[in-house]
């Protein structure tokens, strides 16, 4: 979408991708980077995320989604300033993260704006007890409390995450714990900051199937509770609906549809949706149709051309999908999507694709 | 085609058994005792058949899959029951005896491609070298192709190294590799769980022609229950090592018998119908080194009875399907204590 047309639209009615405009807590706009591959004279160049639009309001569960390899991880990193943007900003309420110079400024950023990340068994120090990340976070990030007051805000935090009683957990090693419990240390630390917005990249993929409910309950419940946003990034679109309240899908590096969850999940207008919504395990309904037809894979953008970046796998690309990106555009309420043909998009889509490769 | 019929009833394999694990026992030896992984699990698999194996992390069916595989190094080891396959005693084979079933009759597709190829070695080679153990010298590259076309890999990738290759293409080497002499038993340990949903559907898929089309049975080793649904014939749920429910897929999904699997089941938030809050399965799996006494899904069981702490129930035979749970206890008529 053009900055031009975004802004028009959140001047005339006060609204930014369907979110108030005084609910805005991070937008990004533009959001681009890309690396360089090869040698310092390599003219290739490996686009990551291109060109996204993205805002988190307060108090809401933002859901991306994607295959490996589309760029949902680079957001994040992005997001949590780790990556610099090639190009684009990002805004934290209201303020450009490319204005934060000073390292004050900058760590006051990621005490708001913290990670959890994917694997529990890799990112909690082993040499220490839980305590010791979740008080240094507390000595680093809030100077005004003494030690007495960090030991219980720590156990606090522990409790709040569900980890009882929080005194015994405080003095346990991370192999003591198993995985869900340790991915509860992992939101019990970004918690230690007071933060607004918790990016947490994958938090329950590594975890088993019947511990995953408790952590998206968790999330739901810290922004019920704690005014905590998240950007839950996934691939799997059924824990998405079941936490979030919107969903921004990527794909190859850009957004290709985006918008309250259950309106996209009612009607998805991109293929790649549609794949992805069709490509959900559900053993209380009979194997979705479609999931045999498609055998592609995301591409490695580098150095692309102009178009689709989905049209190799599209059943329904035209000519136009060779030569025109398609920006994203309102379709609905609130409900955006980047593809030439989203009018023509309805459930059979992959239906009609598999009987026509298989006969 | 269409892939509806992918959920193919029990009866697609032959009734011929080519699998027969009877008390298997596995023992991980700990400086203050034993832990006994596997207690005493018994089935059996037909030949061309589909068995999913799921259970939580922990829950040992790893190790029974390694212990039917005989893979399991020090400090685990079987300390008792067989694994007799195709009239022969696995447990009881020498290493020699192994090397000729393996690859050849039983293949094993591990959890991470990455960590099983070897990544200083093309696909090529690493295909030559199992062909070569078994004396197959014949037509080396054609056979590689072969089997890599089998899997839906352009053959151009026999040169590549693994790491040039992407998760799901890594994983259908591995498959490819697996199937380089057709075996009849394929022993799969989480083969998926490491691609996204849409590669995994994929792969699922395939996997489900290529026995369709070859006749190989499976032991498909999972955590995602959801996962297995659509491909499996008949299903294991374990817990603490013991097998909890054992009966044909789609009468384990439409009606669970034990807590365990109906927990199991309700912990997926569904994509479609209408969103309901869901609790997954409170508590940890129970650690096996001091199991609890009795029932060993009892401390997080949400109809647990005083009587399920006293003994460990017996697996019952509940309209054949087999549930290791006190209310299917023969002779108990009281079900109303089951949830509905």
């Amino acid at each position: 979408m053009s900055e031009q047309a975004n802004s028009a639209r959140a001047n005339a009615a006060e609204y930014v991708d369907g979110i108030p405009a005084d609910q805005v807590l991070l937008r990004a706009s533009g959001l681009t980077r890309h690396f360089q591959l090869g040698g310092a004279f390599s003219r290739r160049t490996l686009h990551a995320v291109d060109d996204a639009e993205l805002v988190i309001g307060r108090n809401e569960i933002v859901a991306l989604a994607g295959e490996s390899g589309s760029g949902k991880s680079t957001v994040a990193r992005l997001l949590a300033m780790v990556y610099k943007p090639t190009s684009g900003e990002i805004t934290f309420e209201g303020k450009p993260l490319s204005s934060l110079h000073s390292r004050k400024d900058q760590l006051g950023y990621r005490s708001q704006a913290p990670m959890v990340f994917q694997d529990p068994f890799s990112s909690i120090n082993p040499v220490y007890r839980v305590s010791h990340g979740i008080l240094r976070s507390l000595k680093l990030h809030r100077p005004e409390l003494d030690k007495e007051a960090r030991n219980a805000e720590a156990e606090r935090l522990l409790t709040m995450v569900g980890l009882t009683p929080a005194a015994t957990y405080m003095q346990k090693y991370p192999y003591e714990m198993s995985g869900g419990q340790r991915q509860r240390v992992g939101f019990a630390q970004a918690l230690a900051s007071n933060p607004k917005l918790i990016i947490a990249d994958e938090p329950v993929s590594m975890l088993d199937a019947s511990i995953r409910i408790g952590l998206l309950n968790l999330m739901a419940e810290l922004r019920d509770k704690s005014n905590v946003s998240f950007l839950y990034i996934t691939h799997d679109l059924a824990s998405a609906r079941y936490a979030a309240d919107r969903l921004v899908v990527m794909y190859a590096g850009h957004i290709v549809e985006q918008g309250p969850i259950e309106d996209i999940l009612a009607e998805p207008k991109h293929p790649y949706t549609q794949l992805l919504l069709a490509t959900v395990p559900d053993p209380r309904a009979p194997l979705a149709e479609l999931a045999g037809a498609d055998r592609g894979e995301p591409p490695r953008v580098v150095n692309p051309k102009p178009g689709c970046r989905f049209r190799a796998r599209c059943p329904l690309a035209v000519e136009k999908c060779e030569t025109v990106t398609p920006e994203l555009r309102l379709l609905g309420d609130r409900h955006q999507v980047a593809c030439h043909v989203a009018e023509t998009v309805t459930g059979t889509v992959w239906d009609q694709n598999t009987s026509k490769e298989s006969a | 085609m269409s892939h509806s019929d992918v959920t193919v009833p029990s009866s697609a394999g032959s009734t011929e058994t080519l699998l027969e694990v009877r008390d298997l026992t596995v023992e991980y030896a700990t400086a203050t005792g034993s832990v006994l992984a596997v207690d005493k699990v018994s089935f059996d698999l037909h030949r061309g058949e589909f068995l999913g194996i799921v259970g939580e992390s922990g829950c040992g069916k790893s190790t029974l899959l390694f212990g039917i595989a005989q893979l399991l190094s020090a400090p685990a080891g079987v300390t008792g029951g067989s694994v007799n396959f195709m009239g022969q005693d696995l447990v009881k084979m020498n290493d020699k005896q192994l090397r000729a079933v393996r690859w050849a009759h039983l293949s094993v597709v591990m959890q991470s491609a990455m960590n099983a190829l070897n990544p200083v070695k093309t696909i090529a080679a690493q295909f030559r070298d199992v062909l070569r153990a078994h004396s197959f010298d014949t037509d080396i590259p054609q056979r590689s192709r072969e089997v890599l076309e089998l899997v839906g890999v352009d053959p151009v990738h026999l040169n590549s190294y693994p790491h040039q290759l992407s998760g799901g293409m890594r994983q259908r080497a591995m498959i490819a590799m697996a199937l380089l002499f057709t075996p009849d038993l394929i022993v799969m340990d989480e083969p998926t769980s490491a691609l996204d949903v849409v590669a995994q559907r994929s792969l699922m898929v395939q996997i489900k022609e290529l026995q369709r089309e070859l006749g190989f049975a499976i032991i498909f080793v999972t955590h995602d229950m959801s996962l297995v649904s659509h491909f499996s014939d008949r299903l294991i749920v374990m817990y603490g090592g013991q097998i909890a429910e054992l009966g044909e897929t789609r009468t384990v999904f439409d009606t669970p018998r034990h807590p365990y699997s109906r927990g199991l089941l309700e912990a997926f938030p569904s994509i479609r119908g209408p969103k309901v809050p869901l609790l997954g399965i409170p508590g940890t799996p129970p650690n096996l080194e001091t199991p609890p006494p009795g029932c060993r899904f009892a401390p997080r069981c949400p109809v647990a009875m005083d009587s399920c702490t006293e003994a460990g129930p017996d697996l019952y035979d509940v309209d054949q399907v087999l549930v290791r749970c006190l209310l299917h206890e023969p002779g108990r008529t009281s079900k109303e204590e089951l949830p509905a």
